[in-house]
């Protein structure tokens, strides 16, 4: 499914390389779970998957499923499959949750060659989706993220994701800001959604995430590569000991 | 159901943009309709004067009126302080009466009307055959199927083509009717309103209109009525080299309420086309009026040619006490763009608001903006004014409040804000603020924004294009406007905001 290779990142008008040598391959139907010190780059890695300006690829690939991604619009890596749910979910002033979702959806339709979704089937969609994840109707007409909670957000990128059924999710710190609560409707929306046929890149800090959502294989990133993979017992190695000396292996 | 429909309602709003987007070409207005003219010869005299006047079957009294304004124009001189920069205009390089042949002799009812012209109506998403259907015939109370009536008047170049649901209209005692047949059928009212709030001095372009106006559209709504639909007049230039002067008169008597909508659209020419309107409203005590205008004239093309100059005088006067007034503007077209629709606050606790979107994109420049005059005591207004600037556009807002002496204890409330899209284009904010009391309050916000890239990208990588994206934030932004308009002007405002800012990314 995605699959990173030796992937080189620099800012666009800085003289500052971030990610060095990133190389990872998420099969179909894997979850992996990313973690590593602030600043270890893993947002920049996701942003730099789905294409956000700003950073310049110096060296290496990255593709889903055989599709070079690096030479695609951000909206064409979202047609094909691909959706990150952000760290910091944007604020859009103006324009109503359940306008930007159908707007999407519908443009990903389109752009697959789809008629649009009608006006009745959408809603029904969205409040079944939005019934699971306890986001309430209001929350649907409410502007974009403009004034949610913290966890509302979270919950709303999730939401998204619910409704565009992307085939690769990345997923950056969505537990963060969490409640106990939140954190099991999330997670069973992710559990949910997993399948043979998607691939899940989670990013999280905590531990306690991956008691829900169990991965396949955790890696560690530390000053832009990968320092070390393996099962989930790394997760739990890292909640026990931080980071030490894991990061100075890198 | 119920329920699903009245979400969809609102939440279609934004859609319909994008997906207008997505079917955008250039300018969708700018075909014209072939069709014979009459004109009147180039350029503007006082023989023009009483010939428009004349061709449009108009008392003694009113050719004088028009001769009086127009000797005063001479001694008049165009206005040059806006922020605008246009070459000079040869005013006797233009036609100022151009009708369509077949409107020689008056249509009797919309059945006699040219069916080219009904046609060129129809293409701009007028029903009005479908409304002609029902106006034409005996009982004419049916609704259309969509269940919403409006009663349009059509104005094809100089000429008023066709007003719908009369009948229904005049059963309320409301009279909705072209300027040209007001003179001849109201002259009592015409005569004591026109030119009561816009006077034929007022200004270069308002004085020129009131020598040469040639129709426009007249509503009077009596005491207590409540007009029982929307009224609304689509403009049309399509005569070449035609300058168009429309002059709107609407009076709301004690107690009344009409919602009033303008369309206009142009055809896509080289050369510039003068366009100088004049809109006066009276609004008299416990009065309420909704103006609401979608401004769609060819702006141009992108290197700045063709388009039409629009300069406009638009005035309310809320005469006595409580009367209220609120203007909507949604201004996407024009090269030029001079207009200020203002409310006189005259009666006491009478309230003005203006809301407004103004789009320049390319080389588009817009000067607009309000003047809020609060004459009477415990007087409100509110500005929202949301200006969109792209290409290598200027946009301008120009506010003047005035708390008067006896305006005691009024408020005024602005709040201006604007949007820059690319590196070339500029915004300016200009308001003047005179208060000459001291219990009333005025309070202006302004700010200018790029347009935020992070918001693009998350739009982007939920698979919008740029286009999309950048039409669904500029809905956004402009939102608290376009929920003034009435629901099926709001749609439409969406779309044009989409097709407006088409390539001004990318
Ligand atoms: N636009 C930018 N300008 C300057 N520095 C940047 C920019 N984007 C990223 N960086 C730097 O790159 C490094 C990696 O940042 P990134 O956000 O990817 O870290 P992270 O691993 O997601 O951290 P966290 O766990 O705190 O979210 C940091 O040092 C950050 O300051
Ligand atoms: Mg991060």
């Amino acid at each position: 499914m995605l699959k990173i290779d030796n992937l080189h990142v620099k800012l666009e008008d800085e003289d500052k390389q971030i990610l060095k040598g990133v190389t990872l391959e998420v099969p179909a139907g894997e979850v992996h779970a990313i973690m590593g010190p602030n600043g270890s780059g893993k947002s920049t890695l996701s942003y730099v998957l789905s294409g956000r300006d700003g950073y310049e690829v110096t060296d290496g690939t990255a593709s889903l499923d055989g599709e070079d991604l690096l030479d695609m619009e951000p909206e064409e890596r979202a047609a094909a499959g691909l959706f990150l749910a952000f760290q910091y979910p944007v604020e859009i002033p103006g324009v109503g949750n359940m306008t930007f979702l159908r707007t999407a959806l519908n443009a990903q339709r389109k752009a697959k060659g789809l008629d649009e979704v009608s006006a009745g089937d959408f809603l029904k969609l969205i409040r079944e989706k939005a019934k699971d994840l306890k986001i309430d109707a209001d929350m649907l007409k409410r502007p974009v993220n403009v004034g949610f909670s913290g966890g509302e957000k979270k919950r709303n990128e999730i939401l998204q994701m619910a409704m565009l059924e992307p085939r690769m999710c990345i997923m950056d710190e969505t537990d963060s800001g969490l409640d106990v609560d939140a954190m099991r409707l999330v997670s069973d929306g992710v559990n949910a959604l997993r399948s043979e046929g998607r691939s899940f890149l989670v990013i999280t800090h905590y531990q306690r995430l991956l008691n829900h959502i169990q991965p396949d294989v955790v890696h560690i990133m530390s000053n832009g590569r990968i320092v070390k993979s393996g099962g989930p017992e790394l997760a739990l190695q890292v909640e026990e000991e931080g980071y030490g000396d894991l990061v100075e292996a890198g | 159901m119920t329920e699903t429909v009245d979400l969809e309602v609102r939440e279609g709003v934004d859609r319909e943009t994008v997906e207008t987007v997505q079917n955008m070409g250039s300018y969708k207005y700018g075909w014209d309709t072939e069709i014979e003219m009459d004109y009147a010869p180039k350029g503007v005299n006082e023989d023009i004067v009483r010939l428009i006047s004349e061709k449009n079957g108009e008392p003694e009294w009113m050719t004088e009126w028009r001769l009086e304004a127009f000797r005063r124009w001479k001694t008049m001189e165009e206005p040059r302080w806006a922020m605008l920069n246009y070459p000079v205009i040869d005013y006797q390089d233009q036609y100022y009466y151009a009708r369509p042949k077949s409107m020689e002799v008056k249509p009797k009812s919309l059945d006699e009307v040219d069916p080219k012209l009904l046609a060129t109506y129809e293409k701009l998403g007028i029903p009005l055959k479908e409304q002609m259907i029902l106006a034409g015939v005996e009982g004419a109370d049916a609704a259309p199927a969509d269940g919403r009536k409006v009663a349009v008047d059509a104005v094809f170049d100089s000429v008023s083509v066709g007003t719908t649901f009369k009948d229904e209209l005049a059963k309320a005692g409301v009279i909705f009717c072209s300027i040209s047949e007001a003179i001849r059928e109201h002259p009592e009212l015409v005569k004591k309103y026109l030119g009561s709030v816009v006077p034929q001095s007022d200004n270069f372009f308002a004085t020129l209109n009131s020598a040469v106006f040639s129709d426009g559209s007249f509503v009077y709504v009596p005491p207590g009525v409540r007009c029982p639909m929307e009224l609304s007049t689509y403009f049309r230039i399509n005569a070449e080299n035609t300058g168009q002067f429309e002059r709107t008169l609407i009076i709301a008597d004690k107690g009344s309420y009409v919602s009033y909508l303008e369309g206009c659209t142009a055809p896509q020419r080289d050369t510039n086309q003068l366009h100088a309107a004049v809109v006066e409203i009276v609004v008299l005590e416990d009065a309420e009026v909704k103006y609401s205008t979608v401004q769609n004239w060819f702006p141009g093309d992108e290197n700045g040619k063709g388009g039409i100059y629009n300069f406009v005088t638009k005035r309310a006067d809320c005469r006595e006490a409580r009367a209220k007034v609120m203007w909507t503007q949604v201004e996407t077209g024009s090269a030029i763009t001079w207009k200020y629709p203002s409310c006189i606050l005259r009666g006491d606790e009478s309230q003005g608001e203006f809301y407004s979107i103004a789009i320049a994109n390319n080389m588009q420049q817009a000067d607009t903006g309000t003047k809020m005059i609060h004459l009477g005591k415990d007087t409100r207004s509110r500005i929202v004014s949301k200006g969109i600037s792209a290409g290598k556009a200027q946009n301008t807002y120009r506010g003047l409040v005035t708390m008067h002496p006896r305006a005691k204890n009024s408020r005024n409330y602005t709040q201006c804000d604007s949007l820059l899209i690319g590196s070339e284009c500029g915004a300016h904010t200009v308001p003047y603020i005179e208060v000459k009391n001291t219990s009333s309050r005025v309070e202006h916000e302004a700010t200018t924004s790029k347009v935020d890239d992070d918001q693009l990208f998350y739009c982007r990588s939920r698979g919008m294009d740029e286009e999309e994206a950048v039409a669904l934030v500029v809905n956004g932004f402009c939102r608290e406007v376009l929920q003034a308009l009435p629901m099926e002007f709001a749609m439409e405002a969406q779309s044009l905001v989409a097709i407006s800012l088409e390539g001004s990314v990318g």
